[in-house]
C-alpha cells in the first residue's frame, strides 16, 4: 500500500479518478460509450478527443523540460502552422484531393522544424537562457501567423483535412490516434535508445555530462525540434476540428496548460528525470476539469478558479513535505543539502 | 565534564538502509574528536541528523544540557553549531565575500556594509593564511579553495560552541591542514568543542583527542586517541584484521622502469594563459605519472588540457606522435583518454541518475544515442565494478546521490573504467575515500598500468603519488618545474626541496 502511494503517478491517477467519478454524480450517463454511425461517441471518448493537442504539446514539453529548459513559444508554433496549412489548402485548386492536402500538412510541419530549429540554436549554440529564446518566438511567432493569414481568421472547406481533427477511423477519432502515436513514438525514441538517459543527463548536469563526452548542443536542438514539430501537429488537429486558422486562438495559453501537465506528472522543472506517462495524464487531467467544469455546471466566470483549486490540491497532494505535515511522515528528507 | 552535546539512541532509516542504528555519540568543550568509519558506515548521517538536515527517527540530542532538536542547519547554526558538510555547498555564483557572510552581513541602519564585508572577509581568510581576491565568484576558484572558504566561514562565527568539520582536509595540501590545523587549535583553548571527520589517520592522530568509530551504522566504541593504536583502529572500522592492507604496502615501489616507444601523449609546449604556462610532457602506455604540487600550482589545469576539458591557447598535442586538435572531451575520448574530475559532486557524477546509469554514461556517450548499450551487459559491467570496488550498498538501482561520498567517488571512477581507456587522467581519485577502499583503489591503478594503461595521476597526497608513478611531474605556481624519474633516491623531501625552491628545468 504504501509502495503504491509512494508511486509518482499514484496521486495525479487518483485525481483523474475522483474528476471522472464527480461527473457521474452530475449526469449519470457520463461513462456510457455508444456507437452511432460507425463513430464512438460519449464524453470519455470527448475526453480523448479533446486531450490531444494537449498530450502532443505536452511531450514535446517534456522532453524540453528535461533538458532543464523550457519552451514557451509551443502555442505560437501551434498558430503558425495551422494559419500555413489554411492559407496553402485555400490555394488548392481541388481542396478534396488527399494527395496535396498531404503536401500542405507537411509544408506545415516542415516550418515548425525550422522554428524549433531556431529555438534550440539560440538556446545551445548563442548560450541564451530558454525562457527568454522562446520569448521571442512566442511574441514574433502569432505576428508571424497573422502576417500569414493576413490578420483574419481563414476559413477552409477540405475533406481531408478535416480528418485530422475531427475525423473517425474504425470509430476512433483521428486525433486521438495521432496523439497515442506521439506517445508511442516518444516512449521509443527516448527509452528504446539512449536518448533518454542523455537527456536526464544534461538536465541534471549540464557540465558532467560534457566531461562524460555528451554532446549536449546536439542533444538540446534536438529537443526543441521535437516540440516544435509536435506542436505544429497540435496546430493542425486544433484548425482542422474548427476548419479555420484563427491567429489568436490557436494555442492560446497551452504552453502554460502544458508546463503544467509536465509538472503534474512529476517531472521537475529543473530538469533530469521525466516521465513521459506522468505528463499524459497531466494532460489528460487538465482537459478533464475543463469539461468537468461545464457537466458539473461551474459558472463561466469562475471555471479557471475552479481549475485552480483542483490543481493546488494535487501538487499540495504530492509535495511530501505537506503530506508529512498533515497526514504524519510519509517522506524523511526535509532540506535540501547533498550528501 | 559536563558535554557539550550528547546524542543518545540516534536512529536514522533511509529507504532500504538502516544509516544509523542506536548510536551514542558525546562531545566535550575543548576536545576535538574524530568519528571514524569506512566509507558509508554513517558518519556524515550523524552530522546531518545532528543538525537537523534530516528528520531522526528515534534518540535524542542535548546540547549543553538541553534538549534539542533542530529543523535546518540555519536554526542548528544559530544555536551556536557551525558546520562543514562534506561536500561544499556554497553558492558557487556569489563571490567569495558573500559566500563567506550570506545570511549575516555586516549591516548598518539595515543595509548592507559591502567594504566592511570585504574587510572581514579578508581577514577571515588571512587567518588561514590565504590571500586571494574576495570579490571573485566562488566557482572561479578550485575546490581546494572553495574547501578553504568554507571553512574560513565556519569558522568565522564568534559564537560557536560546536564546530563540525565532515572531511575538511580532503583536498588541502600538507600546508593548508596545518593553516587549519592551527585554527581548531586555538578554537579548543577557547572551549569550542570541535568534530572532525578525515580518512587521513595521520591528521586524525595528530589533532584528535579521543574518538569515536562507527561501522555499518552502529557504534563501535569510544576512545582516547592515546590509547587506541592506528592498526587496531583499523580493525575496528573495517571489521576484521588487515591483511589486505599490508599487501599493499609489500607492493609500493615497484616503479621499476617503463618501455618507452612512441608516448600515446605528448605535449609539446602546450599551455593556457592564466591557467598553466606551456609545459612538455610525454606518458607512455604502462606508464604512471604523477603530477605533484602545491594547492593551486596548476595540477588541475594541466590534467584538463590533455583531456580538452579546457581548450589550449598554444602549443601543440601530439597523440600517438600524430598532431590532434582536441577541442573537447569527446575528442580526447575518442583516442582512448580519459578524465576523472576531482569535482565530483559538479563535474562528475549525476545525483539523480541510479548507480548504473552514472556508471554507464561515458560508454554510452562514447556510442552515441542511438546504440544503446543492451541492459544485460549494462548490468554485467555494473556488476563487477560494484564488486571490484566494493561499492556499498551493493545496488545498481539506488539514485547515486543516496550514496555516501566516497562510494560516489568509486561510482565515478567505474564510469571510467568502464571505458576502458588507454590513457586514464585522475585527479584525486582517493579523495574522500577510506583507508581500505584507498589501498584497493591504489593497486587498481597499479595494477592496470601493469596491464599497459597509461594513468596521470593528480594527488594532494605526495605518498601517493610516489608509492604509485614511475615519473612524477613537479608543478609550482601554474608551472612545470621539474621532472623526477621516480627511485630510491627520490622521497617526500626532495619533491618538497623542489617545489620550495622551484628549481627550472
Ligand atoms: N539521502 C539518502 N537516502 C538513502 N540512503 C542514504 C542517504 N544518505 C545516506 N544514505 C546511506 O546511508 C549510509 C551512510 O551514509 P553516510 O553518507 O553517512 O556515510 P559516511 O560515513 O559519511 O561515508 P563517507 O566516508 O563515504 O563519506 C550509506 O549506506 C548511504 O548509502
Ligand atoms: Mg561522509
Amino acid at each position: 500500500m504504501t509502495s503504491m502511494l509512494r508511486h509518482r503517478l499514484f496521486w495525479p491517477a487518483a485525481v483523474l479518478v475522483v474528476l471522472l467519478a464527480s461527473n457521474l454524480v452530475f449526469s449519470n450517463n457520463f461513462f456510457t460509450i455508444t456507437l452511432q454511425d460507425g463513430h464512438l461517441y460519449g464524453s470519455l471518448i470527448d475526453i480523448l478527443r479533446r486531450s490531444a493537442p494537449l498530450v502532443l504539446v505536452a511531450l514535446g514539453m517534456t522532453l524540453v523540460i528535461a533538458t532543464g529548459g523550457i519552451d514557451l513559444s509551443v502555442g505560437s508554433v501551434m498558430a503558425i502552422s495551422g494559419a500555413l496549412a489554411c492559407l496553402l489548402i485555400g490555394d488548392l485548386s481541388n481542396p478534396d484531393a488527399v494527395g496535396p492536402v498531404l503536401l500542405v500538412v507537411g509544408a506545415a510541419i516542415a516550418l515548425c522544424l525550422v522554428f524549433g530549429l531556431w529555438n534550440g540554436f539560440l538556446v545551445a549554440v548563442l548560450g541564451i537562457q530558454p525562457i527568454i529564446a522562446t520569448l521571442i518566438l512566442m511574441v514574433a511567432g502569432r505576428g508571424v501567423a497573422q502576417l500569414i493569414t493576413d490578420g483574419q481568421i481563414l476559413n477552409v472547406h477540405s475533406a481531408p483535412y478535416r480528418v485530422i481533427g475531427a475525423g473517425y477511423f474504425l470509430a476512433v477519432p483521428v486525433s486521438f490516434l495521432i496523439a497515442a502515436a506521439a506517445v508511442g513514438l516518444t516512449v521509443a525514441l527516448t527509452r528504446r535508445t539512449a536518448l533518454g538517459l542523455l537527456l536526464e543527463s544534461v538536465g541534471g548536469s549540464p557540465t558532467a555530462s560534457r566531461l562524460a563526452g555528451i554532446r549536449s548542443r546536439r542533444i538540446t536542438i534536438m529537443v526543441y525540434v521535437f516540440a516544435a514539430a509536435f506542436a505544429g501537429v497540435a496546430g493542425l488537429i486544433y484548425s482542422s476540428d474548427v476548419s479555420s486558422a484563427d491567429s489568436n486562438a490557436a494555442g492560446n495559453l497551452i504552453e502554460l496548460n502544458a508546463i503544467l501537465a509536465v509538472v503534474l506528472g512529476g517531472t521537475a522543472l529543473t530538469g533530469g528525470r521525466f516521465s513521459i506517462a506522468g505528463s499524459v495524464l497531466g494532460a489528460v487531467i487538465i482537459t478533464t476539469l475543463d469539461i468537468t467544469a461545464v457537466s458539473v455546471g461551474v459558472p463561466v466566470e469562475t471555471t479557471l478558479l475552479f481549475k485552480a483549486v483542483v490543481v493546488i490540491i494535487l501538487c499540495l497532494a504530492q509535495s511530501a513535505t505537506f503530506r508529512a505535515k498533515v497526514f504524519g511522515r510519509f517522506g524523511t528528507k526535509r532540506a535540501e543539502v547533498p550528501a | 565534564m559536563a558535554e557539550q552535546l550528547k546524542m543518545t539512541g540516534i536512529k536514522k532509516i533511509f529507504p532500504g538502509v538502516v544509516a544509523l542504528d542506536d548510536v551514542d555519540f558525546r562531545l566535550l568543550p575543548g576536545e576535538i574528536h574524530a568519528l571514524m568509519g569506512e566509507n558509508g558506515a554513517g558518519k556524515s548521517t550523524l552530522i546531518k541528523v545532528l543538525t537537523g538536515v534530516y528528520d531522526i527517527d528515534g534518540g535524542e540530542i542535548e546540547l549543553a544540557g538541553e534538549r534539542v532538536r533542530f529543523t535546518g542547519p540555519l536554526q542548528a547554526q544559530q544555536a551556536g553549531i557551525s558546520t562543514v558538510y562534506q561536500e561544499v555547498n556554497l553558492c558557487p555564483n556569489l563571490s567569495v565575500a558573500e559566500n563567506i557572510f550570506i545570511g549575516r552581513e555586516p549591516r548598518k541602519f539595515g543595509r548592507i556594509q559591502w567594504s566592511e564585508t570585504r574587510k572581514r572577509a579578508q581577514a577571515s581568510l588571512a587567518r588561514l593564511d590565504l590571500d586571494i581576491d574576495v570579490t571573485a565568484q566562488l566557482d572561479s576558484y578550485s575546490l581546494a579553495i572553495q574547501q578553504m572558504v568554507a571553512i574560513a566561514r565556519a569558522t568565522d562565527v564568534g559564537t560557536t560552541k560546536v564546530l563540525i568539520l565532515d572531511e575538511p582536509t580532503s583536498s588541502l595540501d600538507a600546508s593548508e591542514v596545518e593553516q587549519l590545523f592551527t585554527i581548531m587549535r586555538r578554537l579548543k583553548a577557547d572551549g569550542v568543542a570541535i568534530l572532525f571527520v578525515s580518512h587521513f589517520l595521520d591528521q586524525v592522530y595528530e589533532i584528535a583527542d579521543r574518538m569515536t568509530v562507527l561501522r555499518n551504522g552502529r557504534l563501535i566504541g569510544e576512545y582516547r586517541t592515546d590509547e587506541l593504536p592506528q592498526m587496531q583502529l583499523v580493525s575496528k572500522m573495517i571489521g576484521k584484521e588487515l591483511e589486505a592492507l599490508e599487501q599493499i604496502e609489500e607492493h609500493a615501489k615497484d616503479t621499476t622502469a617503463v618501455e618507452r616507444g612512441t608516448p600515446i601523449v605528448e605535449a609539446r609546449e602546450l599551455g593556457r594563459d592564466g591557467a598553466i604556462a606551456p609545459f612538455s610532457l610525454t606518458i607512455h602506455a604502462g606508464e604512471v605519472v604523477g603530477l605533484a604540487g602545491l594547492l593551486g600550482s596548476g595540477r588541475t589545469e594541466l590534467a584538463r588540457l590533455l583531456f580538452g576539458a579546457d581548450r589550449p591557447d598554444r602549443g601543440e598535442l601530439l597523440i600517438d606522435g600524430k598532431p590532434h586538435t582536441v577541442k573537447a572531451p569527446r575528442d580526447a575520448m575518442a583516442e582512448g583518454i580519459a578524465f576523472s574530475s576531482e569535482n565530483r559532486r559538479t563535474e562528475g557524477i549525476i545525483g539523480e541518475l541510479t548507480v548504473r546509469e552514472n556508471m554507464i554514461l561515458a560508454m554510452q556517450a562514447a556510442r552515441g544515442w542511438t546504440r544503446p548499450i543492451p541492459r544485460r551487459k549494462q548490468d554485467e559491467l555494473v556488476e563487477q565494478y560494484i564488486k571490484a570496488l566494493q561499492i556499498r550498498p551493493a545496488d545498481p538501482e539506488r539514485l547515486v546521490r543516496d550514496l555516501s561520498g566516497g562510494n560516489q567517488q568509486k561510482v565515478l571512477l567505474a564510469r571510467w573504467l568502464i571505458t576502458e581507456p588507454r590513457l586514464l587522467i585522475i585527479d584525486e581519485p582517493t579523495r574522500g575515500i577510506d583507508v581500505g577502499a584507498k589501498a584497493e583503489i591504489q593497486r587498481l591503478v597499479a595494477q592496470l598500468a601493469d596491464g599497459g594503461m597509461a594513468v596521470l595521476f593528480v594527488s594532494a597526497e605526495l605518498e601517493e603519488v610516489l608509492r604509485l608513478s614511475h615519473k612524477i611531474e613537479v608543478l609550482r605556481d601554474r608551472r612545470l618545474v621539474e621532472e623526477l624519474e621516480n627511485g630510491a633516491d627520490v622521497d617526500a623531501d626532495r619533491i618538497m626541496q623542489t617545489i620550495a625552491s622551484g628549481a627550472t628545468t
